[in-house]
């Protein structure tokens, strides 16, 4: 249970993300299962996809046709609550937050890790955007089997 | 004796703020703080902040701290002193200072005290232990020092500190054993739980530590499941070696310099301990001492600086002296941080000022 483990239910999880169909396009999961006083995710999409409202204790509402995921909420959000996730034939494909070093790069197979810190599989990384506008937040793009689609949640490095 | 409009204590986010809005509205203010560094616990915090806007929401704590310092620094109207401690604070509005060895005074015509907080500490057996450390002294030694605290360590309470630090030391290169707490749900918001959690690191409710085992310096320590009526269950005893205890159970507001000059406190559990009886305006009962921030109801940061701002603009409305936007920066401040407030987190606080306000107390 979320309030006990930090691990967010199957449902809780299932409930943040589109249809398959609309997952042939990248869209954003939006993790955040509390009312926490907070917006930056809704001020930082460049197309209202993002809907918080004026009180910014509500959780975050994904408009799903006007997300592209750009990505741009993924560093933007606090509590590192937002992926990006895309169906790509029988890969899933998906855009995370990361801020730990050594930083992966391009190629690399790192662990696919699920949301209870355990090894699911491979992940392998295709992209790692670091800029200024990131603030340190590195976007790791990494590739994992679409059964991995709602379990995958970050990678952790090889030993 | 050198005189001031006004006397600033305590140059965190709350007392910076409150700067602003005073040196903006014609007022000259000193500002005096302790430590060689402005800014207070935001120069410690690495994280992203929440928010919105207005509180430089997904901006670090330390690039924080950066902002209210340079929106201030250079101003005519404001004098700062670093390195200095407040010893002494008068009926009179006079003010002792030491600072490099020597003691000084000011006369102020009006204070505001924005002390902000002190950790709370957990008794258990050799908890005096090298190695067992304050979440706060743990964040000074890694984020302003490089200095690890230890190879691997346990984390005591999940409020967003404990859970915030927790994950600063495995960016550091700390294994975090687990993050244990006594309450039977974690304290702090579950994203920065789902955080820690999908990195390997366990949290364990209903646990507390029993004691700390080690000759020269902590080696190990010995945890105890809770029942539902917070005692001990015999029997759920277990040892788990690590070099470093961090204690993150909560802030006591410092209100202390307060009772110098008799101001008036009151014990109200959901604002932290006891905290100065203060009016809408943040005054104190002692007309002319104001107070803001943690030292009067531990909160987060982004609330201490609304309160700062407010409480900057009450200062300059008790000399006569507005600022030329007071009663827009008002609404604003007095808005956002009613909407700070407006959550499921910010029942408690709401619930604390209403007994403040009402009289009502609930000592122990």
């Amino acid at each position: 249970m979320l309030s006990k483990t930090g691990i967010p239910t199957k449902d809780q999880v299932a409930s943040r993300f589109p249809d398959r169909v609309a997952l042939i396009k990248p869209k954003a999961i939006l993790e955040c299962y509390e009312d926490i006083p907070c917006n930056p995710c809704s001020t930082s999409c460049p197309f209202n996809a993002i809907e918080i409202g004026a009180n910014i204790n509500h959780q975050p509402k994904l408009h799903t046709d006007l997300c592209t995921g750009c990505a741009m909420c993924v560093p933007s959000c606090p509590g590192l609550a937002i992926i990006i996730a895309q169906i790509r034939g029988h890969e899933a494909v998906f855009k995370i937050p990361y801020e730990f070093l050594p930083m992966p790069e391009k190629g690399e197979i790192w662990h696919a890790i699920d949301r209870s810190g355990e090894i699911i599989g491979d992940a392998k990384i295709e992209r790692v955007q670091i800029n200024q506008t990131n603030d340190h937040t590195a976007v790791v793009t990494a590739v994992v089997p679409i059964e991995h689609l709602e379990t995958f949640v970050t990678v952790r490095k090889k030993v | 004796m050198k005189t001031k409009d006004l006397i600033i204590i305590g140059g965190g986010p709350s007392g910076l703020c409150a700067a602003k809005m005073a040196v903006e509205a014609g007022i000259s203010v000193l500002l005096i703080d302790r430590s060689p560094e402005l800014g207070g616990q935001l120069i410690k915090q690495t994280h992203k902040f929440f928010g919105s806007k207005a509180q430089y929401a997904k901006t670090r704590g330390f690039d924080i701290a950066n902002i209210l310092i340079n929106q201030v620094k250079d101003h005519p109207l404001l004098e700062i002193m670093q390195n200095a401690t407040v010893v002494g604070l008068y009926q009179d509005k006079v003010v002792t200072v030491y600072q490099n060895d020597t003691y000084m005074k000011f006369q102020a015509r009006a204070v505001i005290v924005a002390t902000g907080a002190s950790e709370k500490f957990l008794a258990f057996e050799n908890n005096d232990l090298p190695g067992i450390y304050g979440a706060g002294a743990v964040q000074t030694l890694m984020n302003l020092y490089g200095v690890l605290p230890g190879q691997e360590i346990m984390m005591v309470g999940s409020g967003n500190i404990g859970l915030i630090v927790s994950y600063q030391l495995l960016q550091a290169g700390v294994k975090v054993k687990a993050i244990i707490e006594a309450a039977p749900s974690i304290g702090g918001y579950k994203v920065h739980a789902s955080k820690i959690r999908r990195l390997g690191v366990k949290i364990y409710t209903q646990t507390t530590v029993k004691r700390a085992i080690g000759k020269e310096q902590l080696e190990a320590v010995e945890l105890v499941s809770l029942d539902e009526n917070w005692k001990a269950i015999p029997g759920t005893e277990r040892i788990e070696s690590v070099d470093a205890l961090c204690i993150s159970v909560g802030l006591s507001p410092m209100h202390q310099i307060l009772s110098m000059v008799g101001a008036k406190t009151k014990y109200v559990a959901e604002l932290g301990g006891f905290v100065p009886v203060i009016s809408d305006h943040h005054e104190t009962s002692v007309e002319g001492i104001f107070a803001c921030g943690d030292a009067v109801g531990i909160e987060e940061a982004s609330s201490a600086m609304m309160e700062g701002y407010l409480t900057g603009l009450y200062a300059s409305e008790y000399f006569g002296k507005k600022h030329p936007n007071h009663q827009e920066l008002l609404s604003k401040y007095e808005h956002e941080l009613g909407m700070l407030r407006d959550g499921p987190f910010g029942i408690k606080t709401k619930i604390g000022l209403e007994k403040l306000r009402k009289g009502e107390t609930n000592a122990e």
